[in-house]
């Protein structure tokens, strides 16, 4: 069986398959990224920007609400990937023996795969979407260049569904998922500039942060959401592109390791 | 031919395979169906399988080829590798080495051909619990690509033919063992299958729920389906398949008709003797007979010789004597022994 064989755009019958049953349940699907932004933004806008007042970033002074709700954005659209493609998916392989059943009709592994990704991302466009409202609402969204934040969300959401669905491949059993969120999504979350300028790390936390996928993510929708960021643009969106693809192979690497047999 | 008698028939002959009905008759088979099974175009060509994990060998040996039309049927003992045999039919378990050829394809070049024209029915339950009885079937009918149209009609017709259209909307887990094992059958024929695999399609059912499934399955070969199906049940193998393949420890063991098989290996009639006494265990070595002791239960394989079982009937049942046919479980039993396994 030739490699280029086993892709084709079946893939998307089972990406339909998931939308489906994302649709049963909308309105609790609804409900996270509806209201996440406005706890986030009530408590940091209301309760913490008085001891922090404004701060320095990409040159200029910004409110603390402004500098961290395209940060909110981002790590939406990590959560919303990972998540799905790491419990959702493991909970569809392993409990629910559902690509067993996807393995004995003409749907190769790769595309059960690729359909898994692709989901976690559309989740994460869905989310970006819901969250993106509530954050205009609140002003701190310039139009249309907001909007880019809807493809961004889909290259995020490709890059933490390759690298949920790597994790997903090698570990094994479900309460293993903590390792992966304390010792990797954890520091991501607090330490690629999100809740404050990564400018405010020692040299070396400034030199990691580089090559953390979220500090990039964050970063662009920084640029879309308000017209500026620190690092490169080209820099950024070439090392996410990079990185989803590594992990995109990686994963299906893993996962032929692990189901076929 | 086939005829039907009314009530129990008293004497059959042994070459005649006699088939109980739902509605209390019994249909004789006196012919045999596959008499024409050598000019069947094969559906399956399994040559020289062999499957290794690592340092362990599932599959040592297995050859075999099923016809068109033909229920096949795969027995052997837990860990015998019916279920790697299985996986390799439809290309899920790669061969370590070996060919496998369906419909005439090889399965490494043609895996997505083969797979859209056979159904799987898997050990476990793999039906979708995200999803309605009835969403089951149509979101499987898109992973094989068929149309909208035609996707609602099968899905319509197959939840009529497996009694389950008032449970559509139900969601699997509100299912009996019975209804998902009927779901999952109808979900194996919704693209229309010419192959269909079943491994231990009926494991696990109440009696009725069984003999629903059997009905099913003989008559969807009946409508020109070939079936290949693995199952621990002896009686359930002999009823169903017209050919079968007893495997063990990765290699064949015999293959044949059931009835066959039986003649074969067991022979017609069976004397078991329950606490034999020693003078029989002497009585036997002197006549040379073919028989299996167990210390508390001697089994005679005794042929049919009615002067045999006269004699042992009159001179040495000094407990329980049990004459009967040979059966399939006893030719199982014998080729794969009794020691547990796992």
């Amino acid at each position: 069986m030739s490699k280029s064989a086993r892709y084709s755009l079946r893939f998307l019958r089972v990406w339909q398959r998931n939308l489906l049953v994302y649709r049963r349940i909308w309105m609790v699907n609804f409900m996270v990224p509806l209201l996440e932004p406005v706890f986030y933004l009530l408590a940091f806008g209301i309760g913490f920007s008085g001891l922090i007042g404004d701060i320095d970033y990409a040159g200029r002074k910004i409110s603390y609400v402004a500098f961290i709700a395209p940060a909110l954005l981002a790590t939406a659209i990590m959560f919303n990937s990972f998540y799905e493609t790491t419990f959702a998916s493991f909970v569809r392989m392993y409990y629910q023996k559902t690509f067993d059943a996807l393995l004995a009709t003409p749907l190769s592994l790769e595309e059960v795969i690729t359909a898994e990704i692709v989901w976690g991302a559309t989740k994460s466009v869905l989310a970006a979407t819901l969250m993106l409202v509530v954050i205009a609402l609140f002003g701190l969204v310039r139009f249309p260049e907001g909007l880019l934040i809807l493809p961004l969300a889909f290259l995020g959401g490709m890059a933490f569904g390759a690298v949920g669905m790597y994790f997903t491949g090698i570990t094994p059993s479900i309460d293993m998922f903590n390792l992966p969120i304390f010792l990797f999504v954890t520091p991501l979350f607090l330490f690629s500039g999100t809740f404050f300028p990564v400018a405010g790390l020692p040299l070396w936390g400034q030199y990691l942060a580089t090559f953390s996928p979220l500090y990039h993510l964050v970063e662009l929708s920084r640029l879309a959401v308000m017209g500026r960021m620190e690092s490169e643009l080209f820099f950024s969106l070439t090392y996410l592109v990079l990185f989803s693809v590594v992990f995109f192979f990686l994963a299906v690497r893993a996962m032929r390791r692990r189901l076929i047999k | 031919m086939r005829f039907v008698v009314c009530g129990k028939p008293l004497l059959v002959s042994r070459h005649e395979a006699i088939e109980p009905r739902s509605d209390g008759f019994f249909t004789i088979h006196t012919t045999q169906r596959m008499s024409d099974e050598k000019t069947r175009p094969l559906v399956i060509e399994a040559r020289a399988l062999r499957k290794c994990f690592g340092a362990f060998t599932a599959v040592e040996d297995i050859s075999f080829s099923v016809a068109r039309g033909e229920i096949f049927g795969l027995l052997g003992p837990n860990g015998a590798g019916k279920t790697t045999a299985i996986r390799m039919i439809y290309g899920f378990s790669p061969l370590t080495s070996g060919s496998m050829r369906v419909f005439g394809q090889d399965i490494h070049d043609g895996w997505r051909n083969i797979r859209s024209r056979i159904g799987v029915c898997q050990q476990e339950n793999t039906l979708d619990p995200d999803l309605s009885v009835e969403q089951n079937l149509l979101v499987f009918a898109g992973y094989f690509a068929l149309s909208r149209k035609t996707a609602v009609q099968r899905t319509h017709e197959l939840l009529a033919y497996f009694a389950l259209e008032h449970k559509k909307e139900a969601k699997v887990g509100e299912l009996s063992g019975g209804m998902i094992r009927r779901l999952m059958l109808a979900r194996i024929l919704i693209n229309d299958p010419e192959l269909v695999i079943l491994d231990e399609p009926t494991t696990g059912l109440d009696p009725q729920s069984r003999h629903q499934v059997w009905d099913k399955l003989k008559e969807l070969r009946d409508r020109g389906l070939t079936i290949l199906l693995t199952t621990h049940y002896m009686e359930e193998a002999s009823w169903l398949c017209d050919r079968l393949l007893i495997v063990d420890r990765g290699r064949v063991l015999v293959e044949g008709a059931p009835q066959d098989l039986i003649q074969a290996h067991v022979g017609d009639s069976i004397i078991e003797v329950d606490q034999p006494e020693p003078a029989l265990r002497d009585f036997i070595a002197a006549q040379d007979l073919a028989h299996e002791d167990f210390g508390g239960r001697i089994i005679i394989y005794s042929g049919q010789r009615p002067e045999l079982e006269r004699i042992i009937r009159e001179d040495y049942c000094a407990h329980t004597c049990t004459f009967r046919n040979g059966t399939l479980e006893d030719v199982f039993l014998r080729l794969t022994g009794r020691g547990l396994r796992e």
